[in-house]
């Protein structure tokens, strides 16, 4: 092969992995942006006021978003009661049953699901639950269960499934129950997975805000009240950015470095459980 | 006369359309240990698994005739009694990689919610480990986990696992196929051990193996109990032509 056709080649093979870095790295500066400019904005408004007390009314400076902050975490963490129960077992069914019309069903409805606009699912809370029984943070949270189930669905599936057939059989010969091999063997063998599923899908529900538009409202006031209204991080930061008063700017702006923080940190949680409880087959 | 303990009556196993054994009678010894060979896809596997009830877990698996234990209907019986009278080994070493070694012998205890005191749970895993020459190689690390065991410790863990739950019948999948030819000779060692207490049946395609180990073996092909006899006999003087040819290799 002549010289010059293979220098052009190689001038080209640079030419390709160059370009690949570039957008590699494109793909890396949205991230930095917002961090930058969030950070930037919302970090001189964190201090142990911010986080401890309730805003304040108009044309005072200070205030906090306690009421947002403990909404949030309870309005979360029903949302994870209701959905880890029924994700896990769902797909723990998906995973024994590969085949079948059930199975075929339910994959697909998850798969939709997963698809579905937050927005409708919380037109749908609204209709459903708000309209006979009132605004609650309960119905927010049901919203955001619905909203958490496909991911934890597939997620646990797609771990159990990976797990070795052999697994399931040494229970089996050892003369255990069908529960027992899922929840002794199988279940403890795949938690890191599991569990990661659930992680992301907490981080994915933490910054929803149209689901809680319709259900938890929001508080001004610190509510402790499942049943009643309820204020949560992304729709303080909803309410107040669009506001015209500067301190309520503020606030928006703090609320958005915590709610980033969160979710970054619940990230980060997920990387260090998938490492450390990753059982060796 | 040697009393019988697994007996089958015109025993059949298919897979959906896929006849795979076809009407096998045999009666299997008390305290012997029995080879069941034959070339791959003979049906050997699926019928040791037979013996478990393990079989009927694979979607679309049916099974038909009769096999007793103790001239017991091991198809009448539930399936978690047969798979607590009789235990398997698998092909590949299989413990419970979040178990430790310990929890990996005592599992079938543990894993089923059976309630056993300290002593005796210390008791018997002492016992399953030391049936299985395993004893002296881990009594300092029983709290690690099981899978940081080589390949042939690990076969032998699942053996002391079997062991533990005190079965009458022992099944072994090609239980060395997977090892080194070391660990393999240390498990073959075993056997000889352990029919002293159990009934050891053995399903293997390696024919050196069967004749090293077994009293008795069983020769498939193609889904059918070709031959049964004395190991010895077998191999010498075997009546069947389909037999001698798998013995001397003139066909897999």
């Amino acid at each position: 092969m002549e010289l010059r056709s293979v220098k052009y080649r190689i001038a080209k093979n640079y030419g390709f992995k160059a370009l690949v870095m570039i957008f590699a790295f494109a793909c890396v500066i949205p991230l930095l942006f917002i961090l930058f400019f969030i950070v930037s904005k919302g970090i001189t408004q964190i201090n142990w006021h911010f986080l401890t007390r309730i805003p304040k009314p108009v044309g005072e400076s200070g205030g906090g978003i306690a009421n947002a902050l403990v909404g949030s975490v309870l309005i979360v963490l029903m949302a994870v009661v209701i959905a880890i129960p029924i994700g896990i077992l769902g797909g723990i069914y998906l995973s024994e049953n590969k085949k079948g019309r059930l199975a075929y069903w339910s994959r697909l409805c998850t798969d939709v699901l997963q698809g579905v606009p937050s927005i409708v699912i919380g037109i749908v809370a609204y209709f459903w639950i708000v309209k006979p029984f009132g605004f609650s943070a309960l119905s927010g949270s049901i919203a955001l269960a619905i909203m958490m189930l496909p991911i934890v669905v597939r997620s646990t599936e797609e771990t159990l499934k990976l797990l070795p057939s052999s697994l399931q059989e040494a229970g089996f010969a050892l003369g255990m129950p069908f529960h027992r091999v899922i929840f002794k063997v199988i279940v403890p063998v795949g938690t890191s997975g599991i569990l990661s599923g659930v992680m992301l899908a907490v981080a994915r529900i933490s910054g929803e805000t149209a689901p809680l538009l319709f259900t938890a409202l929001g508080n001004n006031y610190l509510s402790w009240n499942i049943f009643g209204t309820m204020h949560s991080l992304p729709k303080l930061i909803y309410d107040y950015s669009t506001s015209a008063y500067d301190e309520w700017k503020n606030l928006a702006w703090g609320a958005s470095f915590v709610l980033l923080l969160w979710v970054l940190l619940l990230n980060l949680l997920t990387k260090l459980i998938t490492r450390k409880w990753k059982v060796q087959l | 006369m040697e009393s019988t303990i697994i007996k089958s009556r015109n025993f059949n196993a298919s897979f959906g359309t896929n006849h795979v054994v076809k009407n096998v009678n045999i009666d299997i010894p008390r305290n012997k240990v029995i080879a069941v060979m034959g070339p791959s896809g003979c049906g050997k596997t699926t019928y040791l698994r037979c013996i478990n009830r393990l079989h009927e877990l694979i979607p679309g698996a049916t099974s038909s005739g009769e096999m007793t234990i103790n001239d017991e209907n091991i198809y009448q019986m539930h399936p978690i009694f047969v798979r607590l009278k009789i235990g398997m080994v698998f092909q590949r070493p299989n413990p419970f990689p979040n178990l430790s070694i310990y929890d990996n012998v005592i599992a079938g205890y543990k894993l089923n919610g059976i309630k056993v005191p300290k002593a005796e749970r210390d008791r018997i895993v002492e016992y399953s480990l030391t049936r299985v020459a395993l004893w002296n190689e881990v009594k300092d690390s029983l709290n690690k986990k099981g899978s940081f065991l080589s390949g042939g410790q690990q076969q032998r863990l699942c053996i002391a696992r079997a062991v533990a739950m005190e079965p009458e019948v022992l099944l072994f999948d090609e239980p060395t196929s997977a090892l080194d030819p070391i660990s393999t000779s240390t498990v073959e060692e075993l056997f000889h051990e352990l029919k002293t207490n159990y009934t050891l049946i053995i399903v293997t395609h390696n024919m050196q193996q069967a004749a090293r180990v077994s009293d008795k073996t069983a020769f498939f092909y193609l889904g059918e109990l070709v031959e049964y006899d004395e190991t010895k006999i077998m191999f010498t003087n075997p009546k069947d032509s389909r037999t001698q040819n798998y013995i001397t290799g003139r066909f897999s």
